[in-house]
């Protein structure tokens, strides 16, 4: 059988693929990447195209499952230009590596949701920026005790469960991620009631005890937000939500973890991926200042202001996200824990791949999977070109790979 | 019958490598001119590929024009298997050079129906004009491809049952089980390969030596099938020391004396004239 459509082979290139960077040819067909010893032998074909890659490294492209805008785009404010602010943020996160992301909105009020929500669609990504997964809703069924940057007068109680999170957010269709307290009265409900719509559940800005942590993910959250932040900290009688990283379910539990450098002690980090190595999931938790230099800006409801690239609510120290993107955090992680180069890239695409459940087809360079990849510097791990269903959707000036 | 000894088994892999390229070079390939080349597989041949492939890439060498036919493979064992050919040849081989996937073969023992697919490889061969070279390895029975004691010396590609000792060898690779050993294999006759017109072969290590004697120094015997190349107009045994240690000093020294002669096959020299020294 032959096919009409552009065989392309990368050439002279470490890929990683089944948890190792080896020196191998990447080829790609219709966004796909391709098995080219099948094509050698059943389709007998040579390639349409051969890049030379000269001896860089080609990693899968990043998923960013926390992110509440940058470049002055904030998600959560921004209801009338919507589109053109995730326009803007998917259209830079290329250059960050990122290909596939989660618009993730912080606590706002009703009417926000209701105006916000139905203009964030699940998209395709190509030229046009990275593929938009689905939203990531972080509140307000949150612990108004563990509120972190979110406003206390929008936070809610999820009481009758789906039923009241419907009123508060509207259609549920391009929701991927809820980000709730489990022990608010209803979130159980709440909890089994996502599930059973195939959204992803995590527990985060909580004061939840590891017992009701451990209830959350029998019932269906498989993922914690921002580790270590806006949860109860690790006591060793209750470890509360911390403690999922060595409890007994049988459940792989994901965390989304912030490695700016700012948010997690190093030491910190090291002791949670210990624990739990497959279930590291960076994330950049970036705000509307990322990308932007020092100044003031907006988060949500909230005056934001940036100093020194640590973005705080202004007039206090509180840090409200980051400003770093992910790339940036791949290498700060591989930095800080020492870990192998493989296992900090899959940090930010197979693990959050798995996180979402969709590592059936984006999260790695196997055959038959999204050709969603990165060429990268092997050293300084600059990523030097962004490919999504195998077009070229971003060059770094300067660099011909 | 030319035997050829040296120091080790990455001698012989250079040498087998240097050969080769000088062969091709000397054919001069190109559209309509295809050099054809039968291959093997297994671990004695795969430093000699290593050694092609580094050719390629220092752009010595050019499988453009290159037609291959590898000598056997596997019944029923899925083309992606890691002990099939076609992955061997795929891995170590194939994916690195230039070659035509269209001019590449390799039987397929999954075909519906194996005798068709044996005879296809013949005529594939017969069109493709014969093979300008048959490199081969052995088994330390002394079988060739996978023409195991007994079977005829004049025989085609066709359908083998296994030897138990091959089954017993080769079980390693199925996680030590001898139930998942395939039992069959496809396989170019030892007719086929004594087609060719010139037939390389490669002997490495002790656990070869037995059979490497009884290819040289006895008759022409099915229980040795490879014996039977000393019926060959051009044929070339390549062994390491390790190899020769059943052969007669006697054997080895007179080769051995004939070395500097040989040296010149892999040196610039027309084939032509190369086939004066015997």
């Amino acid at each position: 059988m032959k096919s009409t459509s552009t065989l392309t082979r990368f050439h002279n290139c470490y890929i990683l693929r089944d948890n190792k960077i080896i020196k191998e040819d990447l080829w790609i067909r219709d966004g796909k990447i391709e098995n080219p010893e099948q094509i050698f032998y059943v389709e007998q074909r040579e390639a349409d195209l051969t890049v030379n890659c000269e001896d860089l490294l080609i990693a899968p492209g990043f998923i960013d499952i926390q992110i509440n805008g940058g470049w002055g785009v904030d998600f959560s404010y921004d209801s009338e230009n919507v589109q053109e602010g995730l326009n803007k943020v998917a259209k830079e996160l290329l250059s960050h590596g990122v290909t596939s992301f989660c618009p993730t909105m912080v606590t706002s009020e009703p009417e926000k949701y209701h105006k916000i929500l139905p203009q964030i669609k699940k998209t395709p990504g190509g030229r046009h920026g990275a593929t938009i997964l689905g939203v990531h809703l972080e509140g307000p069924f949150i612990s108004p005790a563990k509120k972190g940057a979110h406003l206390d007068e929008y936070i809610r109680v999820p009481e009758k469960g789906l039923e009241t999170m419907k009123q508060v957010y509207g259609a549920l269709d391009d929701v991927v991620i809820v980000t709730l307290a489990p022990e608010l009265p209803g979130a159980t409900q709440a909890i089994k009631d996502l599930t059973k719509l195939g959204i992803k559940v995590a527990v985060g800005h909580s004061s939840a005890g590891l017992a009701q942590g451990e209830d959350a993910i029998r019932n269906g959250a498989n993922l914690i937000t921002h580790l270590f932040n806006a949860m109860l900290p690790f006591h060793h009688r209750d470890p509360g939500l911390v403690g999922l990283l060595a409890s007994k379910t049988d459940k792989q539990v994901y965390y989304g973890i912030i490695s700016d450098g700012i948010h997690t002690h190093p030491s910190a980090l090291r002791i949670a991926c210990r624990a739990n190595p497959e279930g590291l999931v960076l994330v950049s938790d970036a705000v509307a200042a990322q990308g932007l230099a020092d100044g003031n800006y907006r988060i949500g409801p909230q005056a934001v202001t940036v100093e020194e690239g640590r973005a705080y609510l202004t007039g206090t120290k509180v840090l409200c996200g980051s400003t770093t993107a992910l790339d940036s955090c791949v290498l700060t992680f591989k930095d800080s824990i020492e870990c192998s180069l493989e296992y900090a890239l899959q940090a930010a695409s197979l693990h959050p791949a798995r996180a979402l459940g969709i590592d059936n087809r984006k999260g790695k360079l196997n055959f038959g999977y999204d050709a969603d990849f990165i060429i990268l510097h092997p050293k300084t791990l600059k990523v030097l070109s962004t490919w999504i269903a195998g077009e070229r959707v971003f060059t770094r000036q300067g660099d011909t790979a | 019958m030319r035997l050829i000894i040296l120091e080790d088994a990455s001698v012989v892999a250079d040498w087998a490598a240097q050969f080769v390229l000088q062969r091709i070079t000397q054919f001069a390939p190109g559209p309509g001119r295809h050099f054809v080349l039968g291959l093997p597989t297994g671990g004695t041949p795969l430093g000699m590929y290593r050694k092609l492939v580094q050719f390629h890439k220092e752009g010595r060498l050019s499988f453009k024009y290159v037609t291959t036919f590898n000598m056997d493979e596997y019944v029923g064992l899925p083309r992606e298997h890691p002990e099939s050919y076609h992955y061997y040849m795929w891995n170590e081989f194939f994916k690195h050079v230039d070659i035509d996937p269209n001019n590449a073969h390799v039987l397929d023992g999954n075909a519906p129906d194996l005798a068709a697919e044996c005879r296809r490889f013949e005529d594939l061969i017969q069109q493709a004009g014969g093979v300008h070279l048959f490199i081969g390895g052995i088994g330390p029975d002394g079988h060739i491809a996978f023409n195991e004691p007994g079977s005829s010396l004049v025989s085609r590609t066709r359908v083998k049952t296994l030897a138990y000792d091959t089954l017993d060898a080769n079980k390693r690779f199925f996680g030590n089980d001898m139930s998942k050993v395939p039992r069959q294999a496809l396989t170019v006759g030892v007719g086929t390969v004594m087609d060719a017109k010139e037939v390389m072969i490669l002997i490495t290590g002790v656990h070869k030596a037995l059979a490497l004697a009884k290819a040289v120094e006895e008759g022409v015997n099915h229980m040795w099938t490879v014996s039977a190349f000393q019926q060959h107009p051009q044929a070339l045994f390549i062994c390491d020391e390790d190899a020769t240690l059943e052969l007669r000093v006697k054997t080895v020294k007179y080769f051995k004396a004939l070395s500097e002669e040989h040296q010149k096959m892999i040196a610039d020299r027309p084939v032509d004239e190369q086939r004066l020294v015997h």
